[in-house]
């Protein structure tokens, strides 16, 4: 247990002095994970929302396709993403590969079906609630859309902290599309995988401390923005 | 209508819009069960309920407004980031500047595929942004093991190898995949196992004697099994004792790297091969002591080759042999066998490159 002792009191020292190197790490796991989330959104939420409350055929198994993506694994979908873009693949002129860009596709291929089906589900059960309601209001589409999302913001919140948990401790992909290096595509979790390799585990549990305080700094504020949206 | 989009498959559907102006409804809620009367306006009412009614939709609307002023925020901790698609993502990994001749940009990163070890010793963290500051050049490293780097060769997706299994790289270069192959450094395998060494290894006349010894001791031996440097070593030292231990009942294949399996070693009791640094590395962690060293068959040796450019065109032929020739220069043959004395009291690695041809 002196190494939880040894790991968190180095995880103090990163933080002090500022340790430059982790804190570049810190800081590109934080940007992936705001790319992928919000590229994730921009995708999920009017997918999600669609897939939701507009009847169409075909649109059960589109919803269970979404569904089984939940649980898409990661390293599948590394693997899938880097068969793609590597120098020799049929995008490889991109020079995407062993990039955060990279990262970022990999985590929003991952993240989508989460919020898509977390919406969806959340969408369509507003919309049984209150479908009549907001006709009866002689809603135009715009103001049925916009009550409808007023009616799942906290569901979608909980997407989002679904998504956000997904993306910060992601480790496969991010591993096999960027490629773990060193002051280029390092994030928290990978960086956790290195340095257990290399029996630094005092350090290893440092940046899992840091991680774990990310994740959780940014639930809690995801989590009071869903608190406050629940009173206004 | 746009509603017949939305159509639900609900019994007590009505026509929307068929109401009278100031007239009011009782809604029931199905689902819930729950009966809720509410006098529901008009749009062009005024709205004395309460309930998010468009007249209010602009008070309502704050915590969207929140929502989007906290997005935005957080793309502003991109800030300096605006040209994040392309490689240079990270702040303070900029190129060095100044005095080297600075290559043309695409032809500025070389991808090294590498085993394991060189990364976690830390020796390429050492040696790379000396590289990287006296060329211009940018080094990706990626730390795959021997086998992956090498198939990375094959398939030309790397400008570089550093790798530690010879018999597996000559195919390469004989076929013509890697070329300028130089011989960088050695270091050395040892067999680790239980202190007390209950097949006797330390005893054994020679390493082919010990490795029967280990499988005859039933000890139990944990391999990596995942095609690495280290892993091809293992394979040909029961090759050479005329052992087959695939499938036995103390032979573990891990699937790991070797620092965890030097771990599962540990747990259980068993014997395992592993490169000195690593096992320097988890020595306080571990109740495992080195029962055999010093066996010629148990050198790591290590070469490096650059990937063929007439045979893959997007390979960077001049950042490659930049490296290679980097790697072998005196100068950082000395950095090399200097690295890790401070550490460890002891090198890490040996250069060797004074040494190729004599071979």
């Amino acid at each position: 247990m002196d190494l939880v002792w040894s790991g968190l009191h180095e995880a103090v020292r990163i933080l002090l002095a500022k340790d430059p190197e982790i804190l570049a790490i810190f800081g590109l796991s934080l940007r992936i994970a705001v790319w992928a989330l919000g590229i994730s959104l921009l995708i999920g939420l009017p997918l999600g929302v669609f897939l939701g409350v507009v009847n169409f055929r075909g649109r059960g198994v589109l919803l269970s396709v979404f569904n089984a993506g939940m649980g898409l694994p990661p390293t599948v979908v590394g693997l899938w993403v880097a068969l793609f873009l590597w120098r020799n693949g049929p995008l490889g002129d991109l020079h995407l590969i062993y990039t955060p860009t990279a990262i970022v596709i990999a985590e929003v291929i991952l993240t989508t079906p989460i919020l898509v089906s977390l919406v969806a589900a959340a969408a369509a059960g507003a919309k049984e609630r209150l479908h009549e309601f907001f006709l009866s209001l002689g809603a135009t589409p715009e103001t049925y859309l916009y009550l409808l999302l007023r009616e799942i913001r906290m569901p979608l919140l909980a997407a989002v902290i679904a998504g956000f948990g997904r993306v910060i401790s992601e480790v496969g992909a991010a591993m096999i599309v960027g490629g773990n290096i060193r002051g280029e595509t390092r994030t928290l979790t990978t960086a956790i995988v290195l340095e257990v390799s290399r029996g630094a585990f005092d350090r290893a549990l440092a940046i899992g401390f840091l991680l774990l305080a990310l994740s959780f700094a940014v639930t809690a504020f995801l989590t009071y923005l869903q608190h406050r949206v629940r009173e206004g | 209508m746009w509603e017949k989009y939305l159509s639900l498959p609900l019994a007590c559907r009505y026509e929307a819009g068929t109401r009278k102006e100031g007239q009011s409804r009782t809604q029931t809620f199905r689902k819930t069960g729950q009966r809720r009367t509410k006098a529901v306006p008009r749009q062009d009412e005024e709205n004395s309920e309460g309930y998010p009614m468009f007249g209010t939709i602009a008070r309502k609307r704050r915590w969207a407004i929140a929502a989007l002023v906290l997005w935005f925020a957080a793309w502003g901790a991109l800030a300096g980031c605006g040209k994040s698609t392309s490689p240079e993502f990270s702040p303070g990994t900029e190129a060095p500047t100044g005095k080297t001749p600075q290559p043309t940009p695409a032809a500025r990163d070389v991808v090294l595929a590498t085993t394991t070890s060189t990364q976690d010793t830390g020796l390429l963290d050492y040696l790379v942004p000396i590289f990287e500051e006296q060329t211009g050049y940018k080094v990706k490293v990626v730390a795959v093991g021997t086998g992956q780097a090498l198939e990375m060769g094959k398939r030309g997706e790397a400008d570089v190898l550093l790798t530690h299994a010879p018999s597996s790289e000559k195919p390469l270069v004989d076929d013509g995949t890697v070329t300028n192959y130089r011989l960088v450094m050695h270091n050395d395998f040892v067999l680790v196992g239980p202190p007390n060494d209950p097949a006797k290894v330390e005893e054994a006349q020679d390493l082919k004697a010990a490795m029967k010894a280990i499988a005859a001791s039933g000890a139990g031996f944990v391999s990596r099994g995942d095609d690495s440097g280290t892993h091809k070593k293992e394979l040909d030292l029961w090759k050479a004792a005329g052992v087959d231990p695939k499938g036995q009942a103390w032979y573990t294949e891990s699937g790991t790297g070797m620092g965890q399996t030097l771990l599962i070693a540990n747990e259980r009791r068993a014997y395992t091969l592993t490169d000195r640094g690593t096992y320097l590395a988890y020595k306080d962690r571990l109740d495992l002591a080195i029962v055999r060293e010093g066996d010629e068959d148990l050198l790591n040796i290590y070469h490096v080759m650059q990937v063929n450019a007439e045979k893959y065109p997007k390979v960077n032929a001049e950042g490659a042999k930049a490296f290679v020739e980097f790697l072998v220069s005196p100068e950082t043959q000395k950095l090399i066998g200097e690295f890790g004395v401070d550490k460890y009291g002891q090198p890490l690695f040996f250069p060797d490159a004074a040494k190729e041809g004599k071979e």
